[in-house]
């Protein structure tokens, strides 16, 4: 099963400290060691993003920056798990190598992928 | 832990870990079976232990703290010879009087030649092609024998039975626990792939049976062979087989209809096409052909396989590429199968002759007498051909032929349409 997490955390222009990026590629590194790692990324700031909606059959962009959100998408990963429990243990991690390096709070969220249920892969 | 039990954490905990508990302690101890009684000790006391305390920040230290704890409790008693045991206890206070992360990064300094032992000895030629198969499973998967027993369909007590007897094969054997080296590394190599795409075939191939558990085991193989390619990147044929299976796998949510049908890889519909997993796919064939040298085996069937993925519909498919591509591969390891795929993609590429040619000279093989793909692609030739007579004869034999009732109904379809 294919879990995506998805980091949501307040958009401040801080940027991680080198501790905190080697702690997280070894991270990665373990888990791509256990067959698990499929794909994980940071994302740039929302000033270079923009924004597509779909509003009562009216499509809108705005360029970023997001300033009104509260939280935004720094980052993703997509691990290939048994079950839930793994991509909730592997997350436990990732924030886990945060505490002491990344001076805000941080939410992941856990989402499997969608597969057909009667024969994903 | 609030909003999640201790019991999953640990289970997940255990699953993360416990291939390279089982490898770590395997390197001190010298014996694979040891090792697993031992990390299992350590797993009961977690149970016990953690739904009290809490998990501990790194996990796997303390299981393996743990462990190591009883491996010299249990070694004194059975006062094995001194050697071994000095060694363990030097190595245990060594690392008694280092600070938790310097622990953690003394196991890590061995883990991935350890955990690359237990995937030579799990799959060591002395074993049954079986026994290699639950072992892996066992050890490097993390499977219970419960998971592994539905995923074959075999009794619970047949898998234990032959997980055990396994172990004491292996110790019996005094199969050391290390990579082999120099010219016996390309053999046992051979015999780790093997049982990998042997267990991917298991899940990937079985259109019948428990269809639940199944694809489950195309994922363990898939992770096993990912794991084979971090430890071992300079090996060419390990990302060749990665690579095959990706794209392979790739094409899982594609190749069964709703009703459960099979859809043939030219009638897929590429828009459920899995293209994370042929993205991996492809670059795990250019890290392949990147390290040079001839195609193996499994690469030559990995760019074979992304000649289709490549392709956004059949139509574009790269059929001559294809043929010079099974041209090598039945050069390498010929055999009637790659000769009757090599037909298929001859009649893809030159028209239907060229492909019949080739059939028509397997016919009187012994090997295929009885394989239903046979008849099946022979009729689909005289088809294209306008033999339809003949081509019927061959699709019926074809339907009597296949033990698969899903691929019949295909079979007689097509029969019923000509």
């Amino acid at each position: 099963m294919k879990f995506m997490t998805i980091v949501k955390t307040r958009e401040t222009g801080a940027h991680p400290s080198p501790a905190l990026i080697e702690k997280i590629g070894k991270l990665g590194e373990e888990a791509a060691k256990k067959g698990v790692m499929v794909g994980m990324g940071g994302l740039a700031p929302t000033a270079q993003g923009a924004r597509a909606r779909l509003t009562n059959g009216k499509i809108t962009v705005t360029d970023g920056p997001f300033t009104e959100a509260k939280e935004v998408i720094g980052g993703y990963a997509i691990y290939d798990v048994p079950s839930k429990k793994e991509a909730i243990e592997w997350t436990r991690k990732f924030l886990e190598a945060h505490i002491g390096l990344w001076p805000q709070d941080l939410e992941v969220e856990v989402r499997q992928m969608m597969d057909d249920p009667s024969n994903g892969c | 832990m609030t909003r999640r039990t201790a019991a999953d954490a640990i289970d997940a905990v255990w699953w993360i870990e416990s291939a390279r508990l089982i490898a770590g302690l395997a390197r001190i101890v010298g014996d694979v079976g040891m090792a697993e009684d031992l990390a299992q000790d350590a797993l009961v006391a977690a149970l016990e232990q953690w739904p009290e305390s809490g998990v501990p920040d790194n996990p796997g230290a303390w299981l393996m703290a743990t462990a190591k704890h009883r491996a010299i409790d249990q070694l004194r008693r059975q006062k094995m010879q001194g050697r071994k045991h000095e060694h363990l206890g030097r190595e245990l206070d060594e690392r008694q009087v280092s600070p938790e992360p310097e622990l953690a990064a003394a196991i890590d300094d061995h883990v991935g030649d350890d955990l690359l032992s237990l995937i030579f000895t799990a799959c060591h030629p002395v074993l049954t092609t079986e026994a290699r198969v639950a072992l892996t499973l066992r050890l490097l998967g993390g499977l219970t024998t419960d998971e592994i027993a539905r995923a074959f369909l075999a009794p619970k007590a047949t898998i234990q039975q032959r997980i055990v007897r396994a172990k004491r094969t292996l110790a019996a054997a005094r199969v050391p626990f290390e990579v082999p080296r120099g010219a016996e590394l390309a053999q046992r190599l051979e015999s780790v792939l093997e049982v990998v795409y042997l267990i991917f075939n298991e899940g990937y191939s079985a259109t019948a049976g428990d269809e639940w558990v199944r694809p489950a085991l195309c994922e363990d193989a898939l992770r096993l062979g990912r794991i084979l390619a971090e430890l071992a990147p300079a090996e060419a044929e390990v990302h060749g087989l990665v690579a095959l299976m990706e794209i392979q796998a790739s094409r899982i949510r594609a190749r069964v209809g709703p009703g459960g049908e099979p859809i043939l890889l030219l009638a897929q519909d590429r828009g459920r096409w899995d293209h994370l997993l042929i993205g991996r796919g492809l670059a795990a064939l250019a890290r392949a052909e990147a390290l040079g040298g001839a195609y193996g085996p499994y690469t030559l069937q990995a760019a074979i396989a992304a000649c289709h993925a490549r392709a956004h519909t059949a139509d574009e498919t790269d059929w001559t590429r294809i043929v010079a591509l099974y041209d090598a591969l039945a050069q390498l390891t010929p055999s009637p199968v790659v000769e009757l795929n090599r037909a298929v993609a001859l009649g893809m590429a030159f028209g239907p002759a060229a492909g019949l040619e080739v059939v028509d000279a397997l016919t009187s093989d012994p090997a295929l007498a009885g394989y239903h793909l046979l008849p099946s692609v022979r009729g689909d030739l005289l088809a294209k051909l306008g033999r339809f007579d003949e081509a019927r004869a061959e699709l019926a034999r074809a339907a009597a032929l296949t033990q698969n009732s899903r691929e019949r109904e295909l079979l007689l379809k097509k029969l019923g349409a000509l």
